[in-house]
Formats: structure tokens, C-alpha cells, sequence
């Protein structure tokens, strides 16, 4: 093709793109451009959805880190016992992988349902999508601040200490959400089209909780079970990019490998499934 | 420049019926394959609108009629840019909103003032714009003191006139109502109808859905008439009304 024949193409789709173009990589763009703009909506929203379950408790979204407290103090009770574990390094190990585990699996399950549960604003009011799904992961974020005020609490407990590495941990959850948000946009576009995926979905995560290293300790996997096993399961490396840094531990290098790859990998083909299939989305619901 | 232009719109539904809207069902029909599984796999495709052209220009008040599912909804849903059509294709130039559902984004639990605001937000209303509302959406509602406390203690007449307070306060340049917006007793009734009609003033392109001659003739230029998805006529209120109610 000339450069003169290429030139015309390019106006003559950018004449159109607004209207014709139903499909793309351009639509999906656009979408989170859009999102992205508008980013304040989706933070009241977001913010309105915790509110609102806990508006008429006296302690509010605390509830959120009750609970989760009580369940910690359970299951680490149980289960330091069974696997004969010292508690002071137990109990900080359990409390930031439920909680990071928590944050990632609702998360997921909830991006499954995030075009459904928003059939009413999407089939009234014209908004980029993708803003659903940052709503879906706000609110997730928020109620992973709630729940992390116990690790310190824990630590405390026990009589350890947090150390700068922490600090870590907060480009680890930027690229943990980098992947949660692409996996669900992937899983809301799936399963608005086939609604038994969110169940599969939930079964899914449920397996993966116990193949995943979140309430054993790797080193307690016996010899004869190569460290393949963990190392494989990109869960795994996740978690690690928090948990470690909390443990006063750095991440292997290999975890954010890991992570980086599947954010970029993830997205570039969630941009290009979202742009095939976002138009759909109405006719879906 | 405010316009809309649609070109051969058509509109298809894919309906699945239970079966087929689960993958489970879909990988159970390789391994069954029989007949009977197809069948109730086939693919129903519903026509919502067929081959529709229509523009619309700045100063158009375009009145929608037909029977029920003609396609009104349909119709509204393409020029709110919600649906995209199937076939053919929708221009849409300028910011569009539609007052259909004006309850939308409220918060049972929340306060009044806090309900302006999600309401105003859900609108697509910026923060500075919800600021400088606020006041006159609060002191136009009438519920003075009642905006402090929380939305469930009203009464529906008073749910009512907050979301309509707030819902009117937006300035689109595409507006687009199914049936008009109306709420109150007498009093208030007579305030908001005046408000609709500002509103509706300064839109550059309003579309009107709706079954009331009284209204279509007295709020419209132009009145379309669906029937089956399809236009069956387009033109003045008086002529396209008169057929319509034949008379």
C-alpha cells in the first residue's frame, strides 16, 4: 500500500470510529480511557457499596475486620496446633495470607458477576463498562484496608516486629490488581454470556485455595514433592508479592517475573477480547 | 454540532433459552448429541428493530408512539448509545441523557443530601457540578430538613420529589424520557412541570416516549411511529397523531 493509500484509511476510520467500529482493540481503549476519566464514579460507587452494607451497625465496615480477626484467631489456633507450628511465626504467616487470599478470590468471584449485578445502570445509562470493574475492585480495596489493620495487630501479639520491606508490599498490590482487574474483566464478559461460569469460576478458586501455599507453609510440603508444585501456580507468586514483604522477607525475583508477565500477557489479550465482545454486553444481560 | 443519525439500524436479540446459555449444556450436547438437545438448542433471534433511518437535528422534539413492543424502548436504548446496532449503524453527537429509570443509584439508607449526590454522580455529574447544585436541587425538592436523614424515612411522594429534584437538575444536550416525568400533590406537581419544561427547553434534541396525544402534540415537532420495529410513519404531530388515534 502507498503511504498516500494508507493515509486515506487511517482518516477515513477515524471519520467513522465513533459510529461504525463495533468491534476492536479501539473500542476496548476507548472503554477504559473513558473509565478512566470518570474514575470518580466508580470510587463513590465503589465506596457506597461497603457503606451501605454496614450503614445501620454501629461499628460499620469494622465488622469486616471482626470477622475477620475471629476467623484468623480460629483457624490459627486449629491449625498452628495440627501443623505443630511455632505461633509467633504462624499466626503473622496465616493472617496476611487469608487476607490477601480473601481480597483476591472475592475479588474474582465478584468480577464474575460485575456486568450482571450492574444489568440495571448499564441497560439505562451509557457508561464505559470497565468502570463496573473498577467499582468491583475498589470496593475489594477498601475491604482489604479494613482487614489488614489485624496484621499489625498480630504481629504485635506474637512479639514480632514489621520491618521497611513492608513497604514492598504496596508495588506488590499494584501488580496484583493490575492482574485481578484483567481477569475479571475477562470472567465478567464470560460470564455474562454463560451464567453457570461464575460457579465454575467459584469451584475453582475453592481448589486453588488448598493447592496454594495460603494456610501451609511451602517448607512444609514432604521431600518427595518437587517445588514445581507452587512454583507453578501463578496464585502462589501473587501472594508472595505481598506476603513476603510483610514477613520482612524480599519476593524472589521470580514472583515478580511471574506476575509482570501474566499483567502484560493477561492484558494485552483481555484488551482484544473486551474490544471483540464488549458491544455484546447489552444484549447479554 | 447536536445531531443523530441512524442508518439501516436493525436490532436482534439473541434469546437463549436456558439450555444454551450454559457452556455446561454445551459440552453435554457433544457427548449426548441427540436430537432433542438441538432443538432445544436452537437460537432464537428476536427482531427488535428492523431497518430503521431516521435524523434528528438541533430543535427537534421527536415524539415516539406505538403499541406495545413496537420497539420504543429499543429505539431509546440505540439513541442513548446503549445498544449498538446489530446491523447498520447509529451516529450519536452530543451528550445524552435519559431519564427513564430516575430512581436509579439512590441508597435506601442513605441520607437525603447523600442521595443527590450519588444520584447527581450516576448522572455523570462532576463533583464541582454537584457542588454547585446541590443547594437548589435541595431547596427545589422542598424537604428542608428532611434531606439529613435517611431516604427510607420518606414518604414515596417525598422519594419522588428528590429524585425528580435531582434528576431535572442535569442540562444535556440529547434528552431522551420515556413517558413524561410528573410527581406530587397539586402544588408541587405545577413547580415541576415547569421545571420539566425548562429542562426540556434547553435541549438541543429531546425524544419523547410516550402514549398521550395531549403530550406528544403539545410537547413535539415531529412525531415517529413505530410499528413492529419498523417506521410506519414520520412527520408532523397532527398528521402522524391523527392516524395513530384514528381520528
Amino acid at each position: 500500500m502507498t503511504s498516500e493509500a494508507i493515509s486515506r484509511d487511517v482518516t477515513q476510520s477515524v471519520a467513522t470510529s465513533r459510529t461504525m467500529t463495533r468491534t476492536g482493540v479501539r473500542v476496548a481503549l476507548e472503554d477504559m480511557f473513558e473509565s478512566f476519566r470518570k474514575w470518580r464514579v466508580a470510587l463513590i460507587f465503589g465506596w457506597q457499596d461497603v457503606a451501605q452494607r454496614y450503614r445501620r451497625s454501629r461499628i460499620g465496615a469494622f465488622w469486616l475486620t471482626l470477622n475477620m480477626l475471629v476467623f484468623i484467631a480460629a483457624i490459627g489456633a486449629v491449625f498452628g496446633t495440627l501443623f505443630r507450628a511455632p505461633m509467633a511465626e504462624f499466626l503473622p504467616y496465616l493472617c496476611v495470607s487469608i487476607i490477601t487470599w480473601n481480597f483476591l478470590s472475592i475479588t474474582l468471584n465478584e468480577g464474575c458477576t460485575t456486568f450482571v449485578a450492574s444489568e440495571g445502570i448499564i441497560l439505562q445509562v451509557r457508561m464505559p463498562l470497565f468502570m463496573h470493574i473498577m467499582r468491583t475492585m475498589w470496593r475489594n480495596i477498601i475491604i482489604l484496608a479494613h482487614n489488614i489493620v489485624i496484621f499489625p495487630v498480630v504481629v504485635l501479639l506474637v512479639g514480632g516486629s514489621v520491618g521497611w520491606t513492608a513497604l514492598l508490599a504496596i508495588p506488590g498490590l499494584l501488580l496484583l490488581c493490575l492482574n485481578l482487574s484483567w481477569m475479571s474483566l475477562v470472567f465478567s464478559l464470560i460470564c455474562t454470556r454463560f451464567r453457570d461460569m461464575t460457579q465454575v469460576v467459584t469451584n475453582l478458586l475453592q481448589v486453588m485455595f488448598y493447592f496454594t501455599p495460603v494456610m501451609w507453609m511451602t517448607r512444609t510440603l514432604p521431600e518427595h514433592v518437587p517445588d514445581l508444585f507452587f512454583q507453578l501456580n501463578p496464585f502462589y507468586h501473587f501472594l508472595q508479592l505481598i506476603r513476603a514483604p510483610l514477613l520482612n522477607q524480599y519476593p524472589d525475583a521470580l514472583s515478580w517475573i511471574v506476575a509482570l508477565a501474566i499483567a502484560v500477557v493477561g492484558w494485552a489479550w483481555a484488551i482484544v477480547f473486551f474490544g471483540k465482545y464488549r458491544w455484546r454486553v447489552a444484549y447479554w444481560l | 454540532m447536536t445531531s443523530i443519525q441512524l442508518r439501516n439500524v436493525s436490532v436482534e436479540f439473541p434469546i437463549y433459552n436456558s439450555p444454551s446459555r450454559s457452556l455446561k449444556n454445551r459440552v453435554l450436547n457433544i457427548a449426548t448429541g441427540g436430537k432433542i438437545e438441538r432443538k432445544s438448542d436452537r437460537l432464537v433471534i428476536v427482531s427488535g428493530l428492523d431497518d430503521i433511518s431516521l435524523s434528528f437535528r438541533e430543535g427537534d422534539r421527536i415524539g415516539l408512539i406505538g403499541h406495545n413492543g413496537s420497539g420504543k424502548t429499543t429505539l431509546l436504548r440505540v439513541l442513548s448509545g446503549i445498544y449498538i446496532p446489530t446491523q447498520g449503524e447509529a451516529i450519536i453527537n452530543g451528550a445524552c441523557i435519559s431519564l427513564i429509570n430516575i430512581s436509579l443509584g439512590i441508597d435506601p439508607d442513605a441520607t437525603g443530601y447523600e442521595n443527590i449526590r450519588l444520584r447527581a454522580a450516576m448522572m455523570g455529574m462532576s463533583p464541582r457540578e454537584i457542588s454547585e447544585k446541590i443547594e437548589e436541587i435541595a431547596e427545589f425538592s422542598g424537604l428542608g430538613d428532611f434531606l439529613e436523614v435517611p431516604f427510607r424515612t420518606y414518604s414515596s411522594g417525598m422519594q419522588l420529589r428528590l429524585a425528580f429534584a435531582t434528576s431535572t437538575a442535569v442540562r444535556p444536550e440529547i434528552l431522551i424520557m420515556d413517558e413524561w416525568l410528573s410527581t406530587g400533590d397539586e402544588n408541587f406537581k405545577d413547580r415541576a412541570n415547569q421545571r420539566m419544561t425548562e429542562l426540556v427547553d434547553s435541549t438541543k434534541i429531546l425524544v419523547l416516549a410516550s402514549h398521550s396525544r395531549e403530550l406528544l402534540s403539545r410537547n413535539c415537532n415531529r412525531v415517529v411511529w413505530l410499528d413492529h420495529g419498523r417506521v410506519k410513519m414520520d412527520g408532523s404531530p397532527e398528521e402522524v397523531l391523527s392516524a395513530y388515534f384514528g381520528s
